[in-house]
């Protein structure tokens, strides 16, 4: 399976999606923000950074790149796509999930290990875990405070398109402890959190079994390599 | 040349952390009877042509869908002003026929 990662101005974890990919099994394919072909990949990350420096909004400049075109068209013809932290705040600013993105409520930058709990395991991107299942990535963001209107969280979690929600703590904010959505069809899935950074036993967070050691974030590739081996 | 200025701020019910640091430095430094700072952004925008009807529209439709986004920030003003050197010029011409030296109204603003 061919996986398409969007290098933006900016972007800093594209290399660690592409690396991801690669030890889920997929070929990683680098596509740039300039360009309007998606080189028939079949599917999308926009991975996390600082794209245009947060200048405007986080993501709002880079939601207006000439991909953009492509990869709005392409999820809406049902090509899963994943955003990761600012990759999330893209898609929020593109209009291909709910909500927006603030500043941490306590206005500081955070860094740490995170648990998360797997509300849907039936998205592209989720497939793999399963539906309660705690997990630890890192999350590492000043903006991720997600918000929406007291009718949009309701739908959200109605539909079941809460997907993720930090557990233990809530470390910036976010209403009903959301740390990521999907849309409708479960194919476009945005989160704060990074799995691409818990991918390889050595570079992941500390687990009780030994320190480093987490993969934690490996079933979010695995999951739409293997929907999509499963469909073909 | 016209400058258009448009003024977004996030929305009242959502909690403004930049603000909030601000409202908490001014309490440690003594200034106190400030209940609450909010920080916004202004945008100003410049043209080389007439400000019509057709600009205006385009305007409302940039400051509504790229200058805030709609789930987090409203726009709460835009104002169609003169530049620096127009408003010096209507100063000097204002002068020769009043006393005070205002002249003309600054700009448009809806």
């Amino acid at each position: 399976m061919r996986i398409g990662v969007i290098t933006f101005p900016g972007s800093l974890d594209d290399r660690d999606a592409q690396r991801a990919v690669r030890i889920a099994g997929g070929e990683p394919v680098a596509l740039w923000h300039g360009s309007h072909d998606l080189e028939g990949v079949d599917a999308l990350i926009l991975p996390g950074g600082f794209s245009y420096g947060d200048y405007l909004r986080c993501g709002a400049i880079a939601s207006l790149s000439p991909i953009m075109t492509e990869v709005v068209a392409a999820a809406n013809a049902g090509m899963p796509v994943l955003g990761i932290c600012n990759g999330f705040q893209m898609l929020t600013e593109a209009g291909l999930l709910e909500g927006g993105l603030i500043r941490n409520d306590h206005g500081g930058f955070i860094c740490r290990d995170q648990v998360l709990r797997i509300e849907n395991a039936s998205t592209d991107w989720t497939g793999e875990f399963s539906a309660g299942e705690e997990i630890t990535i890192p999350l590492k963001n000043g903006e991720g405070g997600f918000i929406a209107s007291d009718e949009t969280l309701d739908r959200l979690e109605g539909e079941g398109r809460v997907v993720f929600r930090y557990v233990g703590v809530n470390p910036n904010g976010s209403l009903r402890d959301i740390a990521g959505i999907s849309n409708e069809r479960g194919n476009v899935v945005g989160l704060m959190p990074h799995p691409e950074h818990a991918v390889e036993p050595g570079f992941g967070p500390d687990t009780a079994a030994a320190m480093r050691s987490g993969v934690d974030g490996l079933g979010f590739f695995t999951s739409v390599i293997r929907r999509a081996l499963v469909e073909a | 040349m016209p400058t258009i200025v448009v003024d977004v701020m996030p929305k009242a019910e959502l909690l403004d952390p930049q603000g909030k640091a601000v409202a908490g430095a001014l309490a440690r430094t003594g200034r106190t009877g400030f209940s609450s700072v909010r920080i916004g952004k202004r945008f100003e925008l410049t043209v080389d042509g007439p400000v019509d009807d057709a600009l205006k529209a385009s305007v409302q439709e940039i400051a509504e869908e790229i200058l805030s986004n709609g789930v987090i920030e409203d726009v709460v003003g835009i104002h169609y002003e003169v530049t620096n050197a127009e408003l010096a010029a209507e100063a000097s011409d204002a002068a020769s026929v009043t006393e005070d030296g205002f002249g003309a109204p600054a700009g448009e603003t809806h």
